[in-house]
């Protein structure tokens, strides 16, 4: 059976005066695995930290499990929702260190060092994330994609219901980024874990995700299956390019094309027709 | 397990913090214009006596000690905290202007002869008013919309500091040779000071602070990642930057005014604490309070001894001592 974990109703939020995301309604089913795509400027970021409550929202409301989000205490909701954020900065902190910080939600309230527990959380998300091997280096000697594990195991080690990515495959080459999101898949299908996970890459958002919300311009345009969000007519509309979405003959998942501007013209003088 | 070799090793690390502190006290105790071997000074605690060196040790030097320790850790927490909630090694205490302020407060008090009429403890009195001020405007300039804005913190108070020396040096211009004397005198910075109830509450602030600070531990551990990040992981981010920047202020504010600006403390025994335990606040701020008390106390002895019985300003010898150890362990680490 299915429950709603999020619930988001006329959401409306921005900087200042400016209205970055408007009337959003969304919500999202326990163990699903959604995918947020849309051009840059096109409010993607902007929902995520609306969800997680650094932008205050204008209008509407934010429904975690029955009770509106602005009525849960900082610590409660930080068990509850883990957030992995983009252009994260690095310190001189080793790998280990860093993971432990994911245990500060679940600290009581006079307590200073970690418990037995905690390592005990902090060794078991670090062997899931595969960051053991180098759980005694320091946080700014990682690569890319070491460091993007670590983030996703610092998140896990705050034992979430609700994870939030934003853009966790940026920067990484494609060994990297399927990692990532192998890694996401298992946990959502192994654990339970939710996850919200804002991609650029389509075809990566096809292949994994089980619903996409394409966005422009602040608010959702398309939601839906994969199939039904990216057509070559949607994408067009939304990105105004030219693109041609063809299927992954393994996963049967829509995959989209690029096409450059060179070929654009050389087509349609072949054809003697403008576009 | 591995909890338990952490806490070791923080244990080690504040023993052997302690056992320095301890060993640069009984020292300072000793060496001086006079001289007082170990043995005499166990004699001399035991029983009281009107003799010269019962004085020398428990009216001049010890109060200097206790002041040491109390301004020293006062002055490095600041400095651990700061240079933590900024993400920023180049700040200082005196960076938001506190000390500017103090300073103007004081060279007020000294033109407006306060000192004279009222005593010794009108200086303090006064320059502790003037870090308030200028507390409580650093603050509300930095404020927008219930939001205290770090960088604003960070650009206001070196304005301010800039607007106050000026005026500091403008009032110095146009005062009289005494008033000039005691300014410059004061602004050096000396942790002489005959009065025990000031000394006193230089201690209960400093202990107090350390204390709170450690409240604040684990918000500082991940403020370090950045405000977003922390606040992901559940910390009131601007509850945690007010009360910070307001235990920072009173502890600097506290220190400047009772003991004038020294300068460097604050902001290289961070670095070097940082450079030998590591980034954790709960170890940092500890070890930094230790590390700062022995390092003032012994700059303090050296100030008073090596061209005795001219004492140098204790400012002179934290800033040469301080900062050429200190680039000498930055090569060393890296």
């Amino acid at each position: 059976m299915m429950n709603t974990l999020l619930e988001i109703k006329g959401l409306t939020c921005g900087y200042d005066a400016r209205f970055f995301i408007q009337e959003i309604n969304f919500s999202l089913e326990e163990k699903e695995f959604v995918g947020i795509i849309g051009p840059n400027g096109s409010g993607k970021t902007t929902f995520l930290r609306a969800i997680t409550r650094f932008l205050k929202s204008q209008k509407g409301t934010v429904i975690f499990k029955g009770r509106d989000v602005r009525q849960i205490g900082f610590k409660e909701f930080a068990r509850k929702i883990a957030v992995v954020s983009q252009n994260q900065p690095v310190n001189d902190i080793t790998v280990e260190e860093f993971v432990l910080l994911g245990r500060i939600p679940h600290f009581e309230k006079m307590q200073f060092l970690e418990t037995a527990h905690d390592f005990e959380i902090a060794r078991k998300v670090m062997s899931l994330t595969q960051t053991s091997k180098f759980k005694d280096r320091l946080m700014r000697e990682l690569s890319g994609g070491e460091r993007q594990l670590a983030f996703i195991a610092r998140a896990l080690a705050q034992e979430p219901q609700l994870l939030l990515l934003d853009e966790p495959t940026t920067h990484l080459d494609i060994g990297h980024q399927v990692a990532v999101l192998d890694l996401l898949k298992k946990l959502n299908r192994e654990c339970g874990l939710t996850v919200i996970i804002v991609l650029h890459d389509l075809n990566l958002a096809s292949e994994y995700c089980q619903r996409l919300v394409l966005m422009r311009e602040g608010r959702i345009y398309k939601a839906g299956h994969p199939d039904e969000v990216l057509s070559y007519q949607i994408i067009e509309e939304v990105y105004k390019t030219v693109v041609v979405v063809e299927k992954n003959p393994i996963s049967l998942r829509p995959y989209v094309l690029l096409v450059p501007e060179e070929e654009r013209r050389a087509r349609s003088k072949k054809y003697g027709k403008e576009e | 397990m591995k909890s338990n070799k952490k806490i070791t090793r923080w244990c080690i690390y504040l023993f052997v913090l302690g056992i320095i502190l301890l060993g640069i006290s009984l020292l300072s105790l000793c060496v001086g214009s006079a001289a007082i071997p170990v043995r005499k000074i166990i004699s001399l605690l035991s029983k009281a006596s009107d003799s010269a060196e019962y004085s020398i040790l428990f009216n001049i030097r010890l109060p200097r000690i206790i002041m040491g320790f109390a301004v020293g850790g006062a002055l490095s927490i600041s400095g651990v905290i700061l240079q933590g909630m900024f993400r920023n090694p180049l700040v200082e205490p005196y960076t938001l202007g506190i000390s500017g302020g103090a300073a103007l407060g004081v060279v007020l008090s000294i033109i407006a002869g306060l000192s004279r009429r009222l005593g010794g403890i009108s200086l303090p009195v006064s320059g502790f008013l003037g870090a308030i001020l200028v507390i409580i405007l650093v603050f509300y300039l930095s404020i927008r919309k219930r939001v205290l804005r770090i960088q604003g913190l960070l650009l206001y108070g070196v304005m301010i500091s800039f607007v106050s020396s000026s005026l500091i040096m403008l009032l110095m211009a146009i005062s009289g040779a005494d008033e000039l004397r005691g300014i410059v005198f004061w602004i050096m910075g000396s942790l002489e000071q005959p009065n025990w109830l000031l000394i006193k509450t230089a201690v209960w602030v400093s202990i107090s602070g350390l204390i709170i600070a450690y409240f604040f531990s684990l918000q500082l551990n991940a403020l370090s990642l950045g405000e977003e990040d922390a606040r992901a992981l559940g910390i009131n981010v601007e509850n945690t930057k007010k009360v910070l920047f307001l235990l920072t202020s009173v502890l600097t504010g506290m220190s400047v005014s009772i003991c004038g600006i020294i300068g460097f403390v604050g902001l290289i025994v961070p670095h070097f604490i940082r450079l030998l335990v590591g980034n954790d606040q709960r170890i940092l701020l500890g070890a930094s309070f230790l590390c700062g008390s022995s390092f003032l106390i012994l700059s303090d002895t050296l100030a008073r001894t090596i061209i005795a019985p001219t004492e140098l300003p204790v400012g002179v010898i934290t800033g040469i001592i301080g900062g050429s150890v200190f680039i000498f362990a930055l090569t060393k680490f890296k």
